[in-house]
């Protein structure tokens, strides 16, 4: 009886031993929460997203009034799933689709059943390059907002590289335009840098006003200097000489611009966890007061975080210049540097937290266009979903309270600080 | 930048050459580049204002260019060789003149045998002041408690369109307007719960904020708005209201006694917010949690309740603002018609060193910048339109140096709360 009794205590505390350790491994590196936090997010917002969808619908609201409480719901579930299926085919193919293709082996089949996930990489890659300058402006406790306009300017100036100069080899013009956009977006970020470093003038609304320069400058280049031969404000087609190679033939669009930008991933996490730079510029955004202490300059460290950050963005809108339009209009990007800020938050401003995010959103975005066209959901449901991802990742306790999830220990993650700091 | 902030204070003498500096330049532009090809033509300041049909007459300001820009930039030198001989007291009220005279001198210079309303120019300064002025408010109440608000760009959006639309509904431009107020209030509630209860880093939570309205606002028009354009359609914008015999005083009475109320509102805004700031229990209560919030607490005052009801005041504010925008002015509600406008504000705040009167002042230099990007491309100057256009963004940002006027001991102080009780 005894023994019984014994071993019956000896496998409870075995097994409560091993919930222990996978406690441990998991909930005292914070690493399920870590995971599990962000995923409830996205997926709290897209339940709230569908309540938007379903009441701003007038159909719905139709027959929520003519035909009772029941076939109103009814109707809401089937819009919302309907949007949510158009999604899905619309960032990454319909399966349908895709299977027939590869029954049938036809070559212009399999590239039209792909093409939407192919469309979803080309939005993923500005996002990635965006994102990471986002990421990397955190992590040196700047906030730098005007992604936007630093994307306009890389843009602007790869465009410029790339149709003003021809007669080079790829080999040498493509970087040379990467280049330029790369040193645009860094001179537009540089700017607040040295504004914030100087005078302590804040960076977020330096880099708003930024922004609207950005915007103006653009519609000044285009409506005249950069303007196409016929007045047209479009700047003229770049020498093929300056494309970012496409991986696959039309309709496929995604190009080498993908690949680029998880190598910058890459590149940033060894950079600002291997270097010293890096190690400074982490150092200053954890605390700058005892970074002073340490012996690090602030200075230059801001102006030089607000440079690479921008060089990112700008490097986003070079990716998209080369590798997808090849010239530049003026509605190019569609709030990719504004988006970015959601990227970094949603991937705890660490470079595959971004690729992650980033995935996500280009994905999302894809799909959008034509959830759009099916559903007739505008593709701004989009942004309010971003928005609320945003909430529920700044304030985890939100979704802690939700979801009854218990405090795991948390890394003290500094963002910024408040005015003139 | 605390080490920023030592040079600033410590480094005085230093930046009053570097202004008397700013000052000789302006002086030789306004003396020797301007006046280049101006000999014997005449400026024309018209003060007539004409507007719905109706004439109050002022006589016309006739000059000569060349020697009205040579009297102009003989101040700017006087004032020059002063700042650099002996230095002004109150140097920033000189530099905020100097920087009026440089105005003036531009537009003698454009108008250079032609003619520009000042008038005109003036009464479309004060209305696209107004917003700037309202948003400056805004701040304002928010940040003396010591909470950042920088969704206040969203919030005016969220109370653009909600006035349009309670407004087209109910066919009431007054309940439009408390409706936008609503809207305002109720993104401010969840700014102040975000970043007073869950302790979400104030700007992150204003980010959160502005991309919120950004979206939702632009959702519900494509999705709503576009199908039932019935509800953008709140019916002629908010009437101007004379006030009577003030409104036929020449040049003053089209300017300050023939506006929209909500310009009137603001007039209200600006003495009641410095009354309140300055001299009432509750404003006093407001700056000490805004300062120093453990001394607050420490006397008793509910530290949390008063920048709840701060930031609620603030988001009501901003609806205001963009209830102006959307049915006081523009008649109907377009996507992301607020275009900075909050941020302008922020930055007008900061020029006014936190107070209602210097606010109001910085927003009228960004209203007029605002406001001369159209009037400029009339006169065809020769500088393109979009350059022009950026010129409220480059003041903001000159202005957010502190370099003019951030220098003062008090402002210093005052960042140094905020920042303290952001961290």
């Amino acid at each position: 009886m005894n023994e019984g009794k014994e071993i019956l205590k000896d496998s409870e505390t075995q097994e409560e031993e091993k919930r222990n350790i996978l406690q441990r491994l998991f909930v005292r590196r914070g690493c399920l929460q870590a995971v599990l936090l962000p995923f409830l997010a996205v997926l709290t917002a897209f339940v709230i997203g569908a309540v938007i969808i379903a009441v701003s619908s007038p159909e719905v609201l139709t027959t929520l009034r003519t035909e009772g409480l029941l076939n109103g719901l009814g109707a809401a579930l089937n819009l919302v799933l309907e949007s949510y299926v158009a999604l899905f085919e619309g960032s990454f193919g319909s399966p349908a689709r895709i299977l027939r293709a590869m029954g049938s082996g036809e070559k212009r089949a399999l590239l039209d059943a792909f093409r939407p996930l192919s469309e979803s990489l080309v939005i993923t890659t500005p996002y990635i390059f965006a994102g990471l300058g986002l990421a990397l402006g955190f992590r040196g406790g700047l906030f730098n907002i005007g992604a936007e306009g630093q994307l306009f300017v890389g843009g602007l100036a790869s465009v410029y590289v790339g149709y003003s100069i021809t007669g080079l080899p790829w080999y040498l013009h493509l970087p040379l335009a990467m280049l330029a956009g790369i040193l645009g977006g860094a001179l537009w970020g540089a700017i607040p840098g040295f504004l914030k470093a100087r005078t302590g003038a804040h960076e977020v609304i330096n880099t708003i006003m930024m922004n609207y320069i950005a915007f103006r400058l653009t519609d000044h280049l285009l409506s005249g200097p950069m303007a196409r031969p016929d007045g047209l404000p479009i700047t003229p087609e770049i020498a093929t000489s300056a494309y970012l190679p496409a991986l696959f033939s039309r309709p496929m669009r995604v190009h080498v611009g993908f690949f680029l930008a998880l190598g910058a991933a890459a590149l940033v996490y060894w950079f600002l966890w291997k270097t010293t730079l890096g190690l400074e510029i982490r150092m200053v955004g954890a605390n700058p007061h005892a970074s002073r202490y340490a012996g690090i300059r602030i200075a230059p460290t801001i102006v030089i975080t607000m440079a690479l950050s921008a060089a990112l963005a700008g490097l986003a809108g070079t990716s998209q210049i080369l590798g997808v339009d090849h010239r530049m209009v003026r509605a190019f990007s569609t709030g990719y540097g504004f988006d970015a800020i959601a990227l970094a938050l949603l991937g705890n401003s660490h470079p595959v937290g971004v690729v992650l995010a980033s995935l996500l959103f280009g994905f999302l975005r894809g799909g959008a266009a034509r959830m759009q066209s099916i559903a007739g959901v505008p593709v701004e449901i989009i942004r309010i979903i971003q928005a609320l991802v945003l909430i529920f990742v700044a304030a985890p306790e939100i979704i802690r309270g939700i979801y009854r999830l218990k405090v795991a220990r948390e890394e003290e993650r500094v963002l910024m600080r408040g005015w003139g700091s | 930048m605390s080490q920023a902030a030592l040079v600033r204070t410590e480094g005085r003498s230093r930046r009053d050459i570097a202004i008397g500096i700013v000052f000789l330049g302006l002086a030789l532009l306004i003396v020797v580049l301007l006046p280049r090809g101006t000999v014997g033509m005449k400026s024309t300041f018209v003060l007539t204002s004409q507007r719905a049909g109706v004439t109050i007459a002022a006589p016309d300001l006739i000059f000569p260019t060349d020697i009205a820009l040579y009297v102009l930039g003989g101040i700017v030198f006087l004032a020059t060789v002063w700042q650099l001989v002996r230095g002004f007291e109150r140097v920033n009220l000189v530099v905020a003149g100097v920087v009026g005279i440089g105005i003036l001198a531009f537009l003698v210079w454009a108008s250079r045998d032609k003619s520009i309303n000042m008038t005109g120019m003036l009464v479309s300064s004060l209305v696209r002041a107004t917003p700037i002025a309202f948003a400056a408010h805004s701040g304002l109440y928010s940040e003396r408690s010591g909470v950042v608000n920088i969704g206040i760009e969203g919030m005016m959006l969220a109370g653009a369109f909600t006035s349009v639309v309670f407004a087209s509904v109910t066919d009431n431009l007054f309940i439009g307007v408390i409706a936008g107020i609503v809207a305002g209030m109720v993104l401010a509630l969840l700014h102040a719960v975000l970043s007073i209860r869950y302790m979400v880093d104030q700007i992150v939570s204003g980010a959160v904020i502005i991309i919120l309205a950004l979206g939702l606002t632009s959702f519900l028009q494509r999705s709503v708005l576009n199908i039932y354009p019935e509800l953008n359609q709140p019916g002629s914008a908010i009437a101007a209201f004379p006030i009577p015999v003030l409104w036929k005083i020449p040049v003053i009475g089209p300017i300050l006694f023939n506006q929209s109320p909500i310009i009137y509102t603001l007039f209200v805004l600006i003495v009641v917010t410095r009354i309140i700031m300055n001299n009432t229990r509750w404003g006093l209560r407001v700056r000490s949690v805004g300062e120093h919030p453990r001394a607050a607490d420490t006397l008793g005052i509910n530290v949390f309740r008063t920048r709840y009801i701060s930031v609620l005041i603030s988001g009501g504010i901003a609806g205001l603002a963009g209830a102006y925008m959307s049915i006081g002015a523009a008649g109907r509600f377009n996507e992301g018609m607020t275009a900075g406008k909050g941020f302008l504000g922020l930055a007008a705040m900061i020029f006014g060193n936190w107070n209602p009167g210097g606010a109001f002042f910085g927003s009228l230099i960004f209203g007029f910048f605002d406001s001369w990007q159209e009037k400029l491309s009339i006169l065809q100057v020769g500088i393109p339109v979009d350059l022009l256009g950026m010129a409220p963004y480059l003041a903001t940002m000159v202005v957010l140096t502190g370099w003019f006027c951030g220098a003062s001991q008090d402002a210093g102080g005052r960042r140094a709360a905020v920042r303290e009780a952001v961290t």
